[in-house]
């Protein structure tokens, strides 16, 4: 036997699973530790990959957004409004990308997992699925961080924007906490939609425009009063914009009405505890549901 | 066929015990499975045949720890379906026909290598599994090309690579040659038949309602019909129960007497001149039905006293669908109302969103 069919007898005649079934279905904790780490590095790798495979990105997601923010800019430019309102903006403006990503490619990923018949895949592996949800988000926050990075430097090169850091790691420990919110959010997210099914994307909608709103995209939050404070209670993206503005533009009169950045990041430890939990018990219900109803796992049904 | 009959130590590959599973489908609940034993060895290719509707899907989705059952229990290696769900995940694998599973974004070698990381393969050892699968299936030429842009064909020898990644002790396939053309189902089924032979104690259970996949691939069939199975037995054995007795087609230069003078012999139960015989050839052609084949040597040396040559002797074989009408009264092209809902087909899938880019 030579040549394909030689090669193709040689690779089947290896078997990773040693020569019992039984011997090859017990695996170490350090076995199943490995695994799930390696189904995290592999879900995040489309969306990292993906950056590079669809250029029209640079535009929907660097351009675009920089002309929103723009606008915003100059119209405050025209009401003469403080020069601080500026660096507001461009900053609410690249944070956003985090937050649309968490909203379309975390919150809606597992439904459209489904459809695509991915999703019965993933249960029948041995992984963990929150370590597949977790690869979804580092994956997300990759590819976002590369477009929130783009329209910050262009913003800020484009309009002088003047920023005022003095405490950097406490700016990179929100940021990151910020993200870890975020994100557990979307985990959480993930699951609801997916039981939703396809009404659930009539939330999306819901999830943009008013948070934005809530979460003073562009404008200090502190100025919407009570509303604000409890946006900033509830709203990852609402406490953690308001805290990096008050790190990276320290000293401004502007931002009044908050919590200090301290106790806001405080805030998004408990969100992400609370949000990184509540996905994990929902991720296991939706299973369990799943199993007992064969009503998510099935594409049809 | 249980491990103390096949001699095997390791308990059976897949046991099944009265499994129902019923769908609470408004208005009415659906029975899908109602009530189903079997029992497949280590190492045997089990294939269950049935019609669309009949029970096979949910049975699958069942053993690969994907759906509960309603009542009943069934196991893979005696771990329990049920219970023992991540056990059972990590030696087992399955394609289905038609699976679009995976991102369109991403090439064969990208995709295959994703799927390897969800079964615990290290970064390289995956890179170097995903190349000689690759090999394997014949997909070297589109390694580098991007899922989207497969055939069917090479789609689902992808999926067969993604099925073998872990090196599965047992692979359950679901129509895999679904809607493939003739050529591609033939290289999916010798595929197949390589990797099981490969290793010893490789179990495989086939789905599918082509008889003649079935017949070709499977040591066993389950006859399935309304979530329940009608008979099981290899396929020459299926074919005995709707044939008890044996069927010759005799091709003969001439014959003496005629028919008749072969009806006289023993062990005949009846002879009789072939309807497409052509009067114009020199040549007979008798339809023989025997009691048994060993009653054929009997008819040989008869022949022979009468001085009649045998251009051409064929046994006539039933087949599988012979079978399933004996068993079911309806061929499987005569559908009746299916036990399962049809695939839903959405009226309008929501616009893909802009970011989403797999």
């Amino acid at each position: 036997m030579t040549g394909p069919a030689a090669t193709r007898a040689g690779v089947f005649a290896r078997s990773r699973g040693g020569t019992d079934p039984r011997e090859a279905a017990e695996w170490s904790r350090r076995q199943v530790a490995g695994n799930n780490l390696r189904a995290l590095r592999g879900r995040a790798y489309p969306r990292i990959r993906g950056m590079t495979r669809e250029p029209s990105w640079v535009f929907f997601e660097i351009l675009l957004p920089f002309l929103t923010t723009s606008a915003f800019v100059l119209v405050y430019r025209a009401l003469q409004a403080p020069e601080a309102y500026i660096g507001f903006v461009v900053l609410g403006g690249a944070l956003s990308a985090f937050w649309l990503n968490v909203v379309w490619m975390m919150a809606g990923q597992l439904y459209w997992e489904k459809s695509q018949g991915n999703l019965e895949l993933y249960f029948a592996a041995p992984m963990n699925l929150m370590a597949v949800l977790l690869g979804m988000a580092v994956g997300g926050l990759v590819m976002s961080s590369t477009r929130a990075l783009a329209v910050l430097v262009i913003s800020s090169l484009v309009f002088g924007v003047q920023f005022n850091v003095e405490q950097w790691g406490l700016v990179l420990l929100v940021f990151l906490l910020t993200m870890s919110a975020l994100y557990g959010l979307g985990m959480a997210l993930a699951s609801l939609f997916l039981l939703w099914g396809r009404e659930a994307f009539n939330m999306t909608n819901i999830l943009i425009e008013p948070v934005y709103f809530l979460s003073g995209l562009n404008f200090p939050v502190g100025r919407l009063g009570a509303l604000g404070a409890m946006a900033i209670a509830t709203i990852p993206f609402a406490v953690g914009l308001d805290a990096m503005r008050q790190l990276v533009f320290a000293g401004q009169p502007y931002i009044t009405g908050t919590p200090s950045p301290e106790v806001e990041a405080l805030i998004l430890v408990a969100m992400t505890v609370v949000f990184t939990l509540g996905a994990r018990w929902m991720i296991r219900s939706i299973e369990r549901m799943a199993r007992a109803r064969g009503s998510l796992s099935i594409r049809w049904q | 066929m249980s491990a103390a009959r096949t001699g095997s130590p390791l308990p059976p590959a897949i046991s099944v015990t009265g499994l129902r599973r019923v769908y609470d489908i408004k208005p009415k609940q659906v029975v899908a499975l109602a009530g189903v034993d079997l029992e497949v060895a280590p190492g045997e290719f089990f294939g269950l045949l049935g019609p669309n509707g009949a029970g096979k899907t949910t049975l699958i989705k069942i053993l690969t720890t994907l759906l509960l059952p309603t009542s009943g229990r069934a196991s893979i290696f005696g771990f329990d379906v049920a219970t023992d769900t991540r056990r059972i995940r990590r030696i087992m694998n399955m394609v289905a026909g038609g699976e679009q599973s995976g991102y369109g974004i991403l090439t064969v070698r990208e995709q295959l290598w994703m799927f390897s990381q969800f079964y615990g393969l290290a970064g390289k050892e995956g890179w170097a599994r995903v190349d000689e699968l690759i090999e394997a299936v014949g997909l070297a030429q589109q390694r580098l090309q991007r899922v989207s842009t497969l055939s069917t064909g090479q789609r689902q020898k992808m999926n067969m690579a993604r099925g073998l990644l872990n090196d599965p002790w047992i692979l359950f396939l679901d129509e895999p040659t679904l809607g493939l053309d003739v050529a591609a189902a033939r290289g999916i089924r010798d595929l197949v038949l390589q990797w099981k032979a490969a290793v010893p104690g490789r179990t495989v259970l086939l789905t599918t309602h082509y008889m003649a996949e079935a017949d070709e691939l499977c040591e066993r069939i389950a006859i399935v019909d309304h979530g329940r199975i009608l008979a099981i037995g290899t396929p020459a054995e299926l074919k005995h129960r709707v044939q008890r007795e044996s069927i010759f087609r005799l091709e003969l230069d001439h014959l003496d007497g005629g028919a008749p003078s072969l009806a006289r012999l023993p062990g005949v139960v009846s002879a009789a001149l072939a309807a497409d015989a052509d009067p114009e050839a020199q040549r007979v052609a008798v339809n023989l039905v025997l009691g048994e084949d060993a009653a054929l040597g009997g008819v040989v040396t008869a022949l022979a006293g009468l001085g009649s040559q045998i251009l051409a002797l064929r046994k006539s074989e039933p087949t599988l669908e012979d079978v399933f009408v004996e068993l079911v009264g309806r061929g499987f092209a005569e559908e009746v109302e299916p036990a399962m809902p049809a695939p839903e087909t959405p009226e309008r899938e929501p616009a893909q969103p802009p970011e989403l880019g797999e």
